[in-house]
């Protein structure tokens, strides 16, 4: 299992990542169904404010929703940072997963543990985690 | 009078539970009524959805375009044709 993803996603996530420490920032990434490709970056408001929780606004979440079947698009990714620990996903992230299909992305803003482009990705299903390989494509393709 | 009718958005997680339906009926004057028609369809579903009686906290359900936690959670009252959306939370954190 492989992800493939923009260099410029991939730099898009690592910034705002920076911008909304020491809060875990979270979003997703959208591509047309079936597809596997991340094609749309679509941050989201981390309803929870905080360095140990994130969280979609419900509201945001419908709306989410009611865009993907407009759009004929699903969630490929799932992302979000963490803050002071490494990028890789907790218990909670694995109890509250409940994409099967998605990859999850974590980032870390935590330079002592992690090097600053530490991208990693995960499969989270049945609340058992696979890494994948990320494979990062040239920006602008 | 029999209960109305209402369409209920199943998310990909609980579609083992709907043999894949995306889109399914149920009956119920409230949501708890909705949830209970559920899962006598689809056994096991009203778990995922309830626990110890009330709404569990990572599963957001919607009646048409608002959250039903601010509309009385499962007493909220349904009437024909409402449309039902129910999505887990998206959350976690390094906790």
């Amino acid at each position: 299992m492989t992800l493939q993803i923009s260099q410029a996603i991939v730099n898009a996530i690592l910034e705002q990542s920076r911008v909304e420490y020491p809060d875990e920032c979270c979003g997703v990434i959208l591509g047309k169904i079936g597809s596997d490709k991340p094609e749309r970056l679509k941050p989201m408001i981390n309803a929870a404010h905080s360095p140990t929780f994130y969280e979609f606004d419900s509201k945001d979440l419908l709306a989410l929703y009611r865009e993907l079947d407009d759009n004929d698009e699903e969630i490929v990714v799932i992302y979000h940072s963490h803050t002071e620990t490494q990028a890789y996903p907790s218990r909670t992230d694995i109890s509250y997963a409940s994409e099967p299909g998605a990859h999850y992305v974590l980032v870390s803003t935590r330079k002592e543990i992690a090097p600053e482009n530490e991208f990693r990705s995960y499969r989270i299903i049945d609340g058992l985690v696979t890494e994948e390989d990320v494979v990062i494509t040239s920006i602008g393709k | 009078m029999s209960n109305p009718t209402v369409e209920v958005r199943i998310p990909t997680i609980l579609r083992p539970y709907t043999k894949n339906e995306k889109l399914v009926s149920a009956d119920g004057a409230s949501l708890s009524e909705v949830i209970t028609s559920l899962n006598t369809n689809y056994p096991g579903l009203g778990e995922r959805l309830l626990e110890n009686g009330e709404l569990r906290r990572f599963i957001n359900i919607y009646i048409n375009d608002e959250d039903v936690r601010f509309m009385g959670s499962l007493s909220a009252t349904l009437k024909a044709g409402d449309s039902i959306t129910i999505l887990p939370a998206v959350a976690g954190g390094c906790m």
